[in-house]
């Protein structure tokens, strides 16, 4: 398997880059020589040329004349439409820009974080690969720190600096959008659609950057910001525009490179919280950067950034396509990747969010939270936990973690106090034992109902679930193996593989796997429960020991939020007399539903108060062909199926569904 | 002519005493010229070393015993071919020039040759041995010049009948030259030199010049659609040819009549040119020009390629090499050459010359003058008998070429060459290896592109399967970039 060879041969040495700076001035470090190793595949040009190559490039003249004629306007028309397109879009990198960016978050970093570590050995690797290709740089995204703070390292370590692709809501702000601008962002529109003339220019733009090896190219292949902190399956639309010039021969190879950035504690923790909870998010605007600043007064922690080993795409790719297909039709003429190349783009993809999540380190306070969502709620709201039985189970899990080749960062043996001190907007110590923190704000300001009080331990126990979220992927695998063992009541293999793929399908939108890898992931998941003694395993059967039964139920405790979310949403479904939904009244509807079943005391998560949680559902029974999605105007229409007498019931996952609430939970659902 | 190497006997690189590069011999420009640079850069490029020194074997005793068929033998003798089943002879013919066949010929390993070489004098002949061999279940391989570089000429290991080698070198005649239609009829054993010194005598030329015309011959270029240096004025071989008559183991094949072209479905020449010598000897008609000449040659350089470039400047006389390196400002080691000849009418050529200088100056370009240009020319002749030296110490290398659009001419040679080193590396190969390109040949819709590859192979134990393994990597590397598996040199193992 490629993954293996790729995989992080051993712990690596971290260096905290503010640590030696620390000391020296912070004009003197912006203004430091700044000299990267060149490119050697192509001349060095500027963003002017760049652009110019973009707006002259046959495949543009040629997508523009059939706009033209589609549209019944002027070439001249479409082509001043491209030029706007371009004016919104392209970056106009300048070392300048770099240096006053590089001041700022100096000043910033210093304050905000303890330390910020990096892999040394890892930015050496990057500096050779980017002399040798055009380089991709793909970094996972959990705040809108991640956004420069490559490009702040890789100055500090004269790697050519970035260009990197962002959402155009940044793009608006004031004085920031074109600070960003100059610093090598360039902005994409959020919901494209069917734009047929900005996809062929937005492509062009980054095809010519990877044609021309114009600078690194940042992007982060999920998407978008992960509210929840875990990794969300990613986007191919941009992965496949990056992998053409390599299959159209326009270049030798293209170096990916995912990156790891992990955070003690996230800024935008509560914000996230609260945008999980329905509050809409304050849009970006620099007024409300500024008004944030008061988010810079406290400590964060430390920050990981792990560069992974640069992969070669012509390696990953050998024998998977066949690049002969490209030579029957011109280069320049626009071909959509066909069912083979977006395959392997999709792959590429799923299997960098992999890399991603395991260069990512664990911290200390995220099993924290998967021990403390594993209390009953009036535990922590009440009586408190005892802080010593914390940090034994902590231990335990640490332990667990590193039998699942987690990496960890552990950096002494007092860590847990510091943690938990650090993580006072979550959770408190008070005579000896640990409380949730429920006095936030923004909740203040809101006329106190019984329901409010609920939603402010909603809050603090939806950022306990993402800090638990940011190490699901340690544990997801054999914690699949240990639901689909319980679910089944079997010891059979097969049987145990099947109910196990159709887990994963049921959560394929909650956690990412490579697809069509199911039956690794499952010898996976195997072979780590049997290594750390929780299971037996033979050629055909899987039987857990008598000493694995603590591991069991930890991980089958550990994915019941989801499961329990996902039953109450289906609960919903099933007990609505209607068959058609808005999206919208589904979601307040479920909202509805589970703010009363917790405060009856029937629910015991609040994750499924989470509107990610709610739409994943949404996406799962689609994909399950269980619901039905219609654009219709401006809302969707989504069907549930009831019947038996539904075409589908003999489809093989609605039997599953069947089998899997019937027997694990004790009330049953008429599919 | 050498056994197991390129070209004369007399003619070859090798370092003399004082340790610099000489070309010997009497036959070339460049014969008795001390090359100063080439030590340096076989040095620089290879790593090879003038104190390893690999030597030759030669043991012809190794020879396995003709396998005769007798009643083969006895019916040829009576139609008074000559013949021959001494060992030289057969082992001569058992190869072309393919990097295995030469590197093992050098080890002294001798594989499955001809059993028996016949020399046919005439058309007639051929199809009488033909039927003789048909009758007798004898194999037939033709042999012309013997520069296949397809292992067009390998005997297959498993064969149980009688081989017969059957070298057209006799057949070396110009039997007529039409004036007023400008065509020759002529024997498809004539070597491309011969061929091009009679016409000259009559004041014509065919125009083809393929690097090894010194000893490729006319059946041979028909039998691998071989293409020459001047094929923009001339044309390709299949340009050339109006009329083939191929004698087949079922019969005589030719057209009925000499018209330049015909709409009765597919052209039969068409299954004849590029058979790769599955078909035995022909005959052909050739057009014709007039011959006058007027040369001159420009070199036009960007700073884009090296490789070669360095030996070139090597042969730049002093004043000259300072006027465009320190003057110009040119890298030796980074700039281009390009060879052109002009050719034709007096006018046509100044008119051409001038077209491409106005280009060359455009991209910052400038003619080196007529003697570098014809000394350019001459190397690609001489090119052939690098590829020996260079086996002298630990070097193997050979040549590859392809078509290809011309939109993707750039990335085809950084992709290929690119890889061969890449492959190389993970194949062992611990000097870097050379890895170098030219166009050769250009048409409107794209260009010829020649490959240059070898490395040192010290170190390795099976040099030759190295070579393959990357070589066959590369030609992966040019399908997968929109190139053909070959322009000219026809079909190969691979």
């Amino acid at each position: 398997l490629v993954l293996d060879k790729v995989r992080l041969q051993d712990e690596e040495e971290f260096v905290d880059i503010l640590e030696d700076k620390r000391h020296c001035n912070d004009l003197r470090f912006a203004f430091r020589t700044f000299s990267p190793p060149p490119y050697k595949g192509a001349p060095a040009c500027s963003s002017a040329e760049l652009n110019q190559a973009v707006l002259e490039s046959q495949y543009l003249r040629y997508v523009i004349k059939e706009v033209a004629l589609e549209t019944e306007s002027s070439v001249e028309e479409v082509r001043d439409k491209v030029c706007k397109i371009m004016w919104e879009m392209s970056q106009n990198l300048q070392l300048r820009f770099i240096r006053l960016m590089a001041f700022t978050f100096r000043k910033v970093f210093k304050r905000l974080f303890s330390a910020i570590y990096v892999n040394m050995e890892g930015l050496q690797a990057l500096q050779q690969a980017t002399q040798e290709f055009p380089v991709i740089l793909m970094p996972n995204h959990r705040s809108y720190i991640d956004f420069l703070v490559v490009s702040y390292i890789l100055f500090n370590y004269d790697i050519p600096v970035p260009v990197i692709a962002a959402g155009i809501p940044l793009a608006g702000m004031k004085i920031v959008g074109e600070i960003l601008r100059r610093s090598g962002a360039f902005f994409i529109r959020r919901a494209i659609g069917s734009d047929k003339l900005y996809w062929a220019v937005l492509s062009e733009y980054v095809r010519t950057i990877v044609r021309t090896g114009f600078a690194p190219l940042e992007f982060f292949v999920e998407g978008l910001r992960s509210r929840t902190l875990k990794s969300l399956p990613p986007k191919l639309g941009m992965m496949n525009m990056i992998l053409e010039p390599f299959f159209k021969g326009e270049v030798y190879d293209i170096t990916l490179l995912p990156i790891s950035i992990s955070y003690d504690r996230v800024l935008e923790e509560s914000l996230l919280a609260h945008e999980l909870l329905g509050v809409p998010k304050p849009r970006e605007s620099t007024a409300g950067l500024l008004k944030a600043s008061k988010v810079l007064q406290e400590n964060y922690g430390c920050m990981h950034v792990n560069f992974g080993r640069p992969l070669s795409v012509r390696q990953l790719c050998e024998g998977k396509i066949n690049r002969c297909q490209y030579n029957l039709i011109p280069r320049d003429l626009p071909q959509k990747p066909n069912a083979e190349a977006q395959a392997c783009g999709s792959w590429l993809a799923h299997m960098i969010v992999r890399l991603q999540e395991e260069g990512a380190l664990t911290s200390p306070w995220s099993l924290m939270a998967c021990i403390l969502l594993q209390v009953p709620t009036t535990v922590l709201t009440e009586e408190g936990l005892l802080f010593h039985q914390l940090t034994e189970q902590t231990l335990w899990l640490r332990q667990l973690a590193l039998d699942f080749r987690a990496h960890l960062s552990w950096p002494d043996s007092d860590v847990m106090s510091s943690t938990v001190a650090l993580h006072r907007s979550v959770v408190y110590r008070k005579a000896g034992r640990v409380y949730l923190t429920r006095n936030d704000e923004l909740e203040r300001k809101h006329s106190i109902v019984p329901e409010d009080d609920m939603m402010r331990t909603a809050a603090a126990f939806l950022m306990l679930a993402s800090y638990r979220n940011q190490c699901l992927h340690v544990f997801v695998r054999p914690a699949l193996l240990a639901l689909a063992m319980s679910i089944r009541k079997s010891t059979r293999k097969d049987e145990l593989l099947t109910c196990f793929c159709f887990l994963q399908e049921v959560f394929s939108n909650e956690f990412v796997f490579i697809p069509g890898k199911s039956s690794q992931d499952f010898d996976e998941a195997c072979s780590l429960l049997h290594e750390c003694k929780a299971v037996h395993v033979s050629q055909w059967e899987v039987t857990d020991s008598d000493t694995g039964l603590e591991v069991l139920s930890f991980l089958q405790e550990l994915l019941k939020p989801f499961i329990e979310s996902y039953q109450l949403m289906f609960r919903f479904l099933c007990e609505e007399r209607d068959c058609v939904f808005r999206e919208k009244d589904f979601l307040s509807g479920v909202r509805t539903l589970a703010t009363k079943l917790i405060v009856s005391g029937e629910l015991h998560t609040y994750e499924a108060l989470s509107s990610d949680m709610q739409k994943n559902v949404l996406s799962s029974l689609r994909s399950l062909e269980n619901v039905k999605m219609c654009e219709n105007a401006s809302f969707c229409l989504i069907n549930f199926y009831k019947t038996d007498t539904n075409v589908r019931y003999s489809n093989y996952f609605n039997k599953e569904l069947r089998i899997f609430f019937n027997q694990h939970y004790q009330f049953s659902v008429i599919l | 002519m050498k056994w197991n190497g390129w070209g004369y006997s007399d003619s070859r690189f090798l370092f003399n005493k004082k340790g610099q590069a000489e070309f010997t011999g009497k036959r070339y420009r460049l014969s008795g010229m001390i090359i100063p640079g080439l030590k340096d850069w076989m040095e620089g490029t290879f790593g090879a070393n003038l104190q390893h020194k690999t030597q030759p074997v030669l043991n012809t005793s190794a020879v396995q015993p003709p396998m005769l068929n007798e009643a083969f033998v006895e019916e040829l003798k009576s139609t008074g071919i000559p013949f021959s089943h001494e060992a030289d002879d057969r082992v001569f013919r058992a190869h072309g020039h393919c990097l295995h066949e030469i590197f093992a010929l050098r080890d002294g390993k001798i594989g499955r040759v001809p059993d028996m070489v016949v020399w046919p004098n005439c058309h007639n002949d051929v199809v009488k041995i033909v039927e003789l061999a048909c009758k007798h279940n004898v194999c037939l391989i033709p042999y012309g010049g013997g520069t296949s570089v397809s292992s067009a000429l390998e005997c297959p290991p498993e064969e149980t009948r009688s081989i017969v080698s059957l070298d057209t070198s006799q057949m070396n005649r110009i039997l007529w030259i039409d004036e007023k239609n400008l065509t020759a009829h002529v024997e498809s054993g004539i070597v491309g030199q011969d061929l091009e010194r009679l016409l000259n005598e009559s004041g014509y030329c065919t125009g083809h010049e393929p690097d090894s015309m010194e000893f490729s011959s006319l059946g041979g270029w028909v039998a691998t659609r071989a293409s020459g240096m001047k094929k923009n004025i001339y044309g390709n071989i299949e340009d050339l040819v109006v009329h083939i008559k191929m004698v087949t183991p079922r019969g005589v094949i030719e057209k009925s009549c000499q018209g330049p072209r015909m709409s009765t479905g597919p052209d039969i020449h068409h299954f004849i040119l590029g058979s790769e010598g599955l078909l035995t000897a022909i005959i052909k008609i050739l057009y014709l020009r007039d011959h006058e000449k007027y040369s001159e040659s420009l070199i036009d350089m960007q700073k884009l390629y090296h490789g070669l470039s360095s030996i070139f400047t090597s042969f730049l006389d002093g004043l000259k090499k300072f006027y465009i390196t320190k003057f110009k400002g040119f890298d030796p080691n980074r700039l281009c050459v390009a060879t052109l000849l002009f050719e034709g009418a007096r006018e046509k050529v100044l008119q051409h010359e001038k077209q491409v200088y106005d280009i060359a100056a455009k991209f910052g370009g400038l003619a080196a003058g007529e003697d570098n240009g014809q000394r350019g020319y001459m190397l690609t002749f001489v090119i052939a008998y690098l590829r020996d030296l260079g086996m002298d110490y630990y070097v193997i290398g050979e040549s590859f070429e392809t078509s290809v659009p011309w939109d993707r001419v750039l990335d085809i040679c950084r992709n290929v060459k690119a890889r061969i080193i890449r492959e190389c590396k993970d194949k062992g190969v611990q000097f870097p290896p050379l890895s170098t390109c030219r166009v050769t040949q250009t048409y409107d819709a794209g260009a010829c592109v020649y490959f240059y590859f070898a490395f040192n192979y010290r170190g390795l134990s099976d040099p030759v399967h190295v070579y393959e393994q990357v070589e066959h990597a590369a030609r992966e590397e040019i399908l997968a970039n929109g190139g053909s598996l070959s322009h000219h040199h026809g079909g190969t193992t691979s």
